[in-house]
């Protein structure tokens, strides 16, 4: 059998649909080198926290007083949980032929992310209910600003989604919609692995220290 | 609306308080209002605004977009050199005397005179130039992502244009370019200039960003067959260094404007003095940015030396290995150098060394270029033209101020003048000679490909040395007032010692506007006399690299049929193997894409959103965020986004032009400068 030439990194749809596959060359690498750009904005984020997470707490509230780890716990799971589904979206595009599969793997990864969304958005709720508002400390303002990013970020991918789910209804299989499922799913799983930092430095080590 | 009151606009306030100072700022706003008015009538007389919208607005041609680059920098170069020229004459006269400027319409020229040669001036400058030539240089059609180039583009032009309606409503941030806080905190500042900054920044930080992943993508995956990375003109790989830093180093700018914008509309704590703000955290950010900026300005402007000297000696470039090197080095070393803006932070002298160490190594791949420049022009035959005097006194300028910024790089001579007009005489020399030199070479010596007539060379030459004097009497005697301790920003002064400099200075500054007006009476002498200047051959130069090989202009898909690279100065070669001009065997379809209005629907909303960001306007902001998205996801829908131009156009096309080329008599190099140079070069083999 012939080797499909990878010409990118991810998603390889070479031996289902060699055409795509072939146009998808500079789009998902152009894709990465922006995933990039966006890391570093994360990193940056990063920094500014952990040069402000203990210096900037300012007398006010310290991690271990608001956060909530069990919550962060289950937002993780909810998240990791969404990349296996994505996963399974992707192995439907490249393998099966029908739109089914696909679009119930998607409404799955959007359920679980919404869910995501909704437990943050309750978390930031009981935070603000107990005065760990942004504007208390430089530590808040610096957690906020993160969290929130990589809130904003999940947010963005949600109604890509959804984009997505109407584009594969009117528009069908066709080569451009599926390079964007394949951008889609690198966008989803880079704010996952932003995620597993984001849960590792800010909530682990915060309750931690 | 908002916080938007009558009182804001600049000429109420002119009205109501006629002081000199506020009728300089009533008379500039004056100015851009006519200008709008007068190109409005233009256009409506000569009915350009269909031609205006069809031909360039919604194009995404990557030439027609680095053109309109190029239109925006000069626009806002003849605000901020004519801001520059204010700020020594109020400085020249302000010798124990108030002068004409207040404090505070001083501290808004200064601002925007940084903030717009930093990044509506120089960005657009070298973005514009690398989309005209780098991918005729790689024997590409267009960029990876032409649409996303033209949205670029807007964005850049949006926060061009937030900068430019400060002037006429409310007023422009006294903080300098670098912006720092607490000074721009909601404290201190607590009116829209600092929010004109920011949002103005924001965006062309996000068009930057986007620009970077383009052309990376582009260099990496659209050359032509046999353009491997070690054929490329060194334009190419300066080009991909820039947009390099361009992806890693336009976010901290991003963050940081953000941040700063939640300090002030928010409450947050980011930089403020209390509650657990740090305002050097901006300081770091800022400049972690900052010094990749600027190599991503000055790394273009490196690499049209070397096209330029490279073409006017006639001979390959000396050490094309070392200078990418070189150029590679530059890239990652930029990233290791940003805390020398702050040595006076108090952050220790083991900190302080590493930092100063570093900033001097810089000097190294930088020498190593100088010396590869001057070897290239060894035994050439050197022709003079404005592009290489621009070239030349860039080479002898730069060292000088490559020389202090070694100086600069010692902690201790740093804590001596920082923040003094050293400081300011140093980064000028580093810039003008940098950068600015360096788009205006490139915009000589790729003019006629771009429009198919040569510039006047008299006028040119003209412009060369009134910016070159002018350069040397405007900063010079600075070195020397900052070594007397003069500090930079300084409405008005109290030792009579520093007048004679100051004067000197301003002469300076009055030569360097000349040589601004000189380019301009060059553009407009050489549309007029166009006819004895064309150069449909395309090749006026004895170019060396592929986008001398097509028309001039070119055609919309650049090249007729793809190139296919053997070696380095992929033209010359084919010019001596007489390859050059031949009719290839077979034409084929080519797609190219549509035209769209997207790009400009979402730079409109982008000037939407930044100003009622500003002028707290909540229900614009949502109406201008919705407009943005709704045209991005609008576009994802639309499938019919290429059209094909058939063969048999193409090869009508082609062949006239090639039999036009054919009976074109060769000039040799010594005839460059008259009439029959139509662009098919003498081949000496």
């Amino acid at each position: 059998m012939k080797r499909q030439p990878v010409l990118h990194p991810g998603l390889n749809l070479g031996s289902a649909d060699e055409y795509s596959h072939a146009q998808s060359e500079p789009v998902i690498f152009g894709f990465w080198v922006f995933l990039m750009a966006d890391l570093v904005l994360f990193a940056i984020l990063f920094a500014t926290y952990a040069s402000m997470s203990v210096q900037g707490q300012a007398g006010g509230p310290s991690p271990t007083d608001v956060f909530d780890l069990p919550s962060a716990f289950i937002e993780t799971m909810l998240l990791l949980s969404s990349s296996i589904t994505f996963g399974m979206a992707s192995l439907a595009l490249k393998y099966k032929a029908d739109r089914l599969h696909l679009v119930f793997w998607l409404v799955l990864t959007f359920c679980l992310g919404a869910g995501f969304i909704a437990m943050e958005v309750r978390d930031f709720w009981i935070m603000t209910q107990q005065g760990a508002v942004p504007q208390r400390s430089g530590f808040l303002s610096a957690f906020y600003m993160l969290v929130a990013t990589h809130g904003i970020h999940v947010t963005a991918g949600l109604c890509w989604m959804i984009v997505m789910l109407v584009q594969l209804w009117l528009l069908g299989r066709t080569t451009e919609v599926k390079l964007r499922l394949m951008r889609l799913a690198l966008f989803w799983h880079m704010l996952d692995i932003v995620w597993v930092c984001i849960f590792t430095f800010v909530y682990l080590f915060g309750v931690a220290l | 609306m908002g916080t938007l009151t009558p009182q804001d606009i600049s000429f109420v306030q002119t009205f109501e308080n006629p002081v000199m100072s506020e009728f300089i700022d009533g008379a500039a706003g004056s100015v851009l209002v006519l200008g709008i008015i007068i190109v409005t009538v233009l256009l409506t007389y000569y009915r350009g605004w269909k031609t205006l919208w069809f031909d360039w607005l919604t194009s995404v041609d990557h030439k027609k977009v680095g053109i309109m680059y190029i239109v925006v920098s000069f626009v806002m170069l003849a605000r901020a050199i004519i801001e520059g020229v204010l700020m020594r004459y109020q400085q020249s006269i302000a010798v124990n005397d108030p002068g004409v400027l207040t404090p505070d319409h001083f501290g808004q020229l200064f601002s925007t005179h940084g903030s717009i040669m930093i990044f509506f001036m120089a960005m657009p400058f070298i973005t514009g130039m690398i989309n005209y030539v780098m991918p005729q240089q790689l024997g590409a059609r267009d960029v990876s992502f032409p649409l996303l180039n033209a949205i670029s583009l807007w964005l850049t032009a949006a926060g061009a244009a937030l900068v430019m309606i400060s002037l006429v409503v409310g007023k422009f941030s006294t903080g300098g370019w670098t912006a720092y806080p607490p000074y721009t905190g909601i404290e201190f500042s607590p009116g829209e200039g600092v929010d004109y900054w920011i949002w103005s920044i924001s965006l062309t930080s996000i068009g930057s960003t986007l620009t970077g992943v383009n052309f990376a993508t582009t260099i990496y995956k659209n050359r032509a067959p046999g353009m491997t990375l070690f054929r490329m003109p060194l334009f190419c790989w300066t080009s991909l260094c820039t947009s390099v830093l361009m992806i890693f180093a336009m976010a901290p700018l991003t963050i940081a404007t953000l941040m700063l914008a939640l300090d002030r509309y928010a409450g947050f704590h980011f930089f403020t003095n209390d509650l657990g703000g740090n305002m050097m955290n901006y300081a770091n950010l800022f400049w972690l940015f900052g010094h990749p900026e600027v190599y991503i300005l000055i790394l273009p402007a490196f690499g049209v030396f070397s096209e330029v000297i490279s073409t006017f000696s006639g001979k390959t470039i000396y050490g094309y290995k070392s200078l990418v090197v070189a150029t590679m080095s530059i890239a990652v070393l930029s990233f290791t150098v940003w805390l020398h803006h702050f040595f006076t932070m108090g952050q220790g002298a083991n900190v302080n060394a590493i930092f100063g160490i570093a900033t001097m190594l810089i000097g190294v791949p930088t020498g190593v270029k100088v010396y590869d420049w001057l070897l290239t022009m060894v035994r050439g035959r050197i022709r003079l033209t404005t592009a290489m005097l621009f070239s030349i006194m860039f080479l002898i300028t730069f060292v000088i101020g490559g020389l202090t910024g070694v100086i600069l790089a010692n902690p201790p001579v740093d804590f001596a003048v920082h923040n003094s007009l050293f400081l300011v005489a140093h980064f000028h020399n580093m810039v003008i000679p940098g950068v600015l030199f360096g788009m205006i070479a490139g915009y000589q010596f790729w003019f006629p490909k771009a429009f198919g007539f040569r510039l006047s060379e008299r006028w040119g030459k003209a412009s060369f040395w009134c910016w070159s004097i002018g350069f040397y009497l405007t900063f010079m005697p600075l070195y020397a007032l900052g070594l007397m301790g003069a500090m930079r920003r300084t409405v008005e002064w109290f030792r009579p010692e520093y007048l004679g400099w100051l004067q000197v200075a301003f002469i300076g500054a009055l030569l360097l506007f000349s040589g601004f007006i000189f380019l301009c009476v060059q553009l407009v002498s050489s549309v007029r006399h166009r006819d004895q200047r064309r150069v449909p051959a395309g090749d006026p130069w004895d170019g060396r690299s592929l986008e001398w090989s097509n028309s001039a202009p070119p055609p919309e898909y650049n090249f007729a049929v793809i190139p296919k690279v053997s070696g380095q100065d992929a033209f010359t070669r084919l010019k001596e193997q007489g390859q050059a001009y031949v009719s290839p065997a077979t034409y084929e379809d080519i797609v190219v894409p549509k035209n769209s209005m997207v790009a400009p629907v979402i730079g409109v909303g982008a000037i939407g959103l930044g100003f009622a960001l500003v002028w707290h306007i909540w229900w614009l902001v949502a109406v201008s965020f919705v407009i943005i998205w709704s045209a991005v996801i609008a576009r994802s829908f639309v499938t019919e986004t290429e059209r094909v131009i058939p063969a048999s156009t193409v090869r009508a096309d082609h062949e006239a032009w090639l039999a036009q080329v054919r009976e074109c008599a060769t000039t040799p190099r010594e005839q460059e400068d008259t009439s029959t140079n139509v662009g098919r070069a003498e081949v000496l083999a």
